[in-house]
């Protein structure tokens, strides 16, 4: 997210400035702007004498303030503290930001932050007593980061082990109305700083059933979500967009209020929900922040119906363009990659490698495909029927197998969940495995991902920012005898079940989006591309 | 709108005469508050706001009049009251209030008492967008003795077998022993798509039905269809596995849609086409789940109709609809409510013994030395000195005299018990008098008006 932001933060000051000096009239985004930087800058002295009463020691990260729409407000709170093991791996994670980003800011900008960093730094250590390692860190955070007015917060989903901000998230939902689903089982210490729930207690538990305060739609979509109904990432976006088609159908503007603000309004509980059955995913989260900025674009002249159309078409448009044609060419680009006698490696079920493997095989093309599977979700068996089906030859492998296999294999094809901006791939757990074991065999890895999925996060390691799913789906029955039946007796026992990790791009040779065929360090001129386009 | 709520309280009570030929069975007293209290108050729990109940008009008169205080729901009741000639049957009845059907139904019967947790067959619903939802249990033994039955009760009642699939919660099959003359046959395309069945016998239909607005339509088209849980509920599981015949088909056979109403047409009154199906269809395609595997097809064999069912293995839950279940019920009942055992403006003298398991109604007059243990007494009763009542169930208005043995018994309303009295496992109908001195045992003592005709 960085990135990004510290690139446009004095761009966009200077086109400010500028139409200011000409009199001309800003823009909806850039009035935006300017009010939440001095909503920032109040903020930041309100917080200064806050500190002092404060008696945590720990650092609070400086932030940057995105000027895009509220929507990312859920992932801005400031978090008062950061656990150790995480702020060691959290300087590491900022030391590679700070440096890819290039030096942009002018003179006269530089200059008026370097006297508002020195101010902070005094009063901070005229009020606060310094624990040494963390003001170090803190120093070295604190100027890189604070070129820009803008603030950056850790997501509240990360910090489940910080009782003040599950107390803060407490107090939110309870003004959503949204009920709590609290966690379960036991934690392994490394990730204890997640959520875990069964889905045994679901949240409908906590509803009343003709669901009033959460459209039936969302409530349904959470359901499916938490039971894993709807899986993958293209297809928990589409599922999304569709009930929000559903909420706009049935929304009716309150007298006295305009649409573009209040729908928007209306769909912050429904995503509080929906994060709460499940953690939303990179793609959910862009999807929901073009949505959120189609609404709040909307002029205010425009009747109810005509919004509402509107609206409904950009939705259209919007999985037409970035899932469906976008799916299409990464077809034709991956089919010029595929040559006849291949032998194909695939992980898991990813809905666009799929996608890729039955063009190319209707194209007319030669291969093999290898399907490789890993528990507890085995979601290997629902590729290998949609191959077998189509009339591909599989081969079926569990993961354990995969450096035996290897040197049959000529291509590795993996999907990816998200792209993060410094170029790492988040994706199910297992393919960072896959993909080391390919580059020790010198096999190419080309990794396959829609623009949309492109985040603007930064993440070296697979402990900070994850999804702990049900411990539960790691038992199994085997001859009538459940070992793990009472795994919450045994003292020394947790069971882990994550969900994804991060391969470095040391190991992608290859990533094929619809914009073409980029290594995996293009991510981040990708996102500015898309930033400015947007 | 999500659901709308439905009560059937329009039913006889046919199964136990001698109970209902007086009150309605709705408004039978289990544990001092009328039957058709339970389920109100379990989807008040809930969170409906709004029921629509469907009933006689005597019924409402007694809902609206002297039981206006017991029946304390703060839902909004609207009754819809239908002939009782015993002609219209569930279907039937909510085939008659379709115009106010607007969204998809929950429909329970009044004889339901459950402590379910409603959202696991909602969810149901929800989540594998099922065209019927439904709730059953497993049974268990009443082991209270039933009055009036004489020798072994056998168990010649009807058994359903009901099948359902290797998760426990897809219905595949259901049937009841009458309608299976030669034996169980199961269709092939049933055991090709889902080889592992799991069939039970011993399984209590709740009668709670989470049902699509689809299916209301539906029932307005077909009238052949009469009780929701004879006729509807095994049409719908039988249609989930019936080939249906392609779009283009269908609009072939348009024509000869509107001549013969055969079942292959009329299949497709459920598959309304959404607006967005073509997004939920992308949805699940783009999803790496499938419901089952093994074989080549995906996610639920693409069949549009799923019928699920929640099978409850804890819990309570009962339906009242003979005497033994009315007795059963009336001993665990209490449970589910909060409220004293004792009605407050009860008058108990101090000199009577009570067990705690006894429930008290309101305004009653228990005098000295009377003894109360495992019972159930009702309001307005009148109890005179030296009474044993031992696992009995006393309704309103009854009054007892003194030196009175009743056990295992059931008094109705207005019941006078003359002195002395000796009842074993007896049930007195509604105003009986029972001479003084009288020793019963095992006997239905009802108005000779209620006797049939030979």
């Amino acid at each position: 997210m960085a990135d990004s932001e510290v690139t446009d933060g004095p761009d966009r000051k200077d086109d400010i400035e500028r139409a200011k000096s000409e009199g001309k009239e800003l823009t909806k985004e850039e009035k935006q702007r300017l009010r939440k930087e001095k909503k920032q800058q109040k903020k930041n002295k309100e917080k200064k004498e806050d500190r002092a009463s404060q008696e945590s020691e720990k650092e609070k990260k400086p932030v940057a303030a995105t000027p895009q729409p509220p929507a990312q407000s859920s992932t801005h709170k400031a978090p008062p503290a950061v656990p150790a093991p995480v702020s060691v791996s959290v300087p590491a994670s900022e030391a590679p930001a700070p440096a890819d980003k290039p030096a942009k800011s002018k003179a006269e900008l530089k200059a008026e932050r370097r006297a508002r960093q020195e101010a902070e730094r005094a009063s901070k250590q005229n009020k606060k007593g310094e624990t040494g390692q963390q003001a170090a860190t803190s120093k070295s955070k604190v100027p890189p980061s604070e070129l820009q007015p803008v603030v950056k917060r850790l997501p509240e989903h990360i910090q489940v082990d910080n009782p003040d901000v599950l107390k803060k998230l407490a107090k939110k939902l309870e003004r959503q109305q949204i009920p709590l689903r609290s966690d379960y089982g036991y934690k392994v210490s490394l990730f204890s700083h997640l959520h875990q729930y069964s889905r045994k207690t679901p949240l409908t538990q906590q509803l009343s059933i003709p669901s009033t305060v959460i459209h039936p739609a969302i409530v349904r979509l959470g359901l499916q979500y938490s039971q894993g109904i709807v899986a993958g990432s293209n297809a928990r976006s589409v599922a999304l967009l569709h009930a929000f088609n559903q909420v706009i159908r049935d929304y009716t503007t309150p007298p006295n209020e305009e649409l573009s603000r209040d729908l928007v309004n209306k769909l912050k509980p429904y995503i509080s929900f929906l994060n709460q059955c499940r953690p939303l995913s990179a793609s959910m989260g862009n999807a929901i922040k073009y949505i959120k900025k189609e609404i709040s674009n909307i002029p205010s002249q425009f009747k109810e119906e005509e919004a509402k159309g509107k609206l409904l078409s950009s939705i259209e448009w919007y999985i037409n363009e970035k899932i469906i044609l976008a799916a299409t060419a990464i077809a034709e680009y991956s089919i010029e990659k595929i040559s006849n006698g291949d032998v194909i490696l695939v992980y898991g079920c990813s809905s666009l490698v799929n996608h890729i493997l039955c063009e190319a095989f209707d194209k007319g093309r030669k291969f093999r495909v290898i399907v490789v599977d890993s528990r507890p979700r085995l979601e290997g068996r629902e590729a290998l029927r949609r191959l077998v089906q189509k009339g591909i030859g599989c081969t079926y492998v569990l993961i354990s197998a995969v450096s035996y296999i290897l040197p049959e294999v000529s291509k590795v094809f993996l999907g990816a969940h998200a792209l993060l901006a410094n170029g790492y791939v988040m994706s199910r757990v297992g393919t960072s495995q896959i993909a080391l074991v390919a580059k020790a065999f010198n096999v190419p890895v080309l990794v396959c991902c829609e623009t949309y999925k492109f985040c603007e996060r930064v993440q070296t390691d697979s402990f900070v920012s994850n999804e702990l799913d049900d411990p539960d789906d790691l038992i199994v029955t085997r001859k009538g005898k459940t070992q793990l039946e009472n795994w919450q007796q045994v003292p020394s026992l947790g069971l882990l079940n994550l969900v994804y990790d991060v391969t470095p791009p040391d190991f992608v040779d290859l990533v094929i989006t619809e914009l073409g065929m980029i290594p995996c360090t293009s991510v981040p001129v990708v996102l500015r591309v898309k930033n400015v386009d947007q | 709108m999500e659901l709308q709520a439905v009560l059937m309280a329009a039913g006889g009570g046919s199964r136990m005469t001698d109970l209902t030929y007086n009150t309605p069975k709705p408004m039978l007293p289990v544990g001092n508050k009328p039957l058709m209290w339970y389920p109100l108050n379990l989807l008040e729990r809930v969170g409906f706001e709004e029921v629509i109940v469907i009933t006689t008009k005597e019924v409402h008169k007694m809902m609206s009049t002297d039981l206006k205080n017991k029946l304390d729901v703060k839902m909004r009741l609207d009754v819809v009251c239908i002939q009782e000639d015993g002609e219209m049957g569930t279907a039937d009845a909510l085939r008659h209030i379709q115009p106010k059907i607007k969204a998809d139904v929950l429909v329970v019967s009044c004889d339901l008492i459950t402590d379910v947790a409603l959202h696991e067959v909602v969810d149901l619903f929800r989540a594998h967008d099922a065209t019927l939802s439904m709730l059953m249990s497993k049974a268990h033994e009443f082991t209270e003795i039933v009055p009036g039955q004489k020798g072994k009760k056998k168990t010649a009642e009807q058994r359903d077998f009901v099948g359902v699939d290797h998760s426990g919660k897809r219905l595949l099959f259901m049937a009841s022993e009458a309608d299976l003359e030669d034996g169980l046959s199961v269709r092939k395309s049933i055991m090709r798509k889902h080889p592992r069945m799991h069939i039970n016998t011993g399984l209590v239909d709740a009668h709670l039905y989470c049902l699509k607005k689809a299916v209301v339509d539906f029932l307005t088209e077909n009238k052949s269809i009469s009780s929701i849980r004879g006729e509807l509920v095994p049409y719908l599981v039988r249609k989930q596995f019936s080939k249906m015949p392609s779009d283009e088909k269908m609009r072939d056979d348009s024509e000869d849609q509107t001549q013969k109403k055969n079942d292959g047409s009329t299949n497709h009154e459920f598959l309304i086409s959404l607006r967005d199906e073509p997004l939920l269809k992308l949805a699940q395609d783009r999803s790496c789940w499938n419901d089952h595997h093994g074989d080549m097809s995906g996610a639920y064999h693409g069949g549009k109709l799923r019928c699920y069912v929640h099978i409850m293995d804890q819990g309570l839950c009962y339906r009242v609809n003979t005497l033994a279940a009315y007795i059963e019920a009336n001993r665990l009942a209490p449970k589910l409510f909060e409220e004293p055992a004792v009605h407050p403006s009860a008058d108990i003298s101090e000199r009577c013994q009570m067990g705690s398991d006894s429930i008290i109604g309101a305004l009653c007059h228990i005098a000295d030395k009377t003894s109360i243990k495992r019972s159930t007494i009702g309001s307005s009763t009148t109890i005179k000195e030296k009474v044993k009542i031992a696992n009995s169930i006393i309704m309103h208005g009854v009054t007892i005299e003194e030196g009175c043995n009743i056990q295992g018994s059931v008094i109705c309303s207005n019941a006078v018990i003359g002195r002395g009295a000796d009842l074993k496992y007896c049930l007195v109908g509604s105003s009986q008098r029972i001479e003084p001195e009288a020793e019963r045992t095992n006997e239905v003592i009802v108005g000779t008006d209620q006797l049939m005709e030979i």
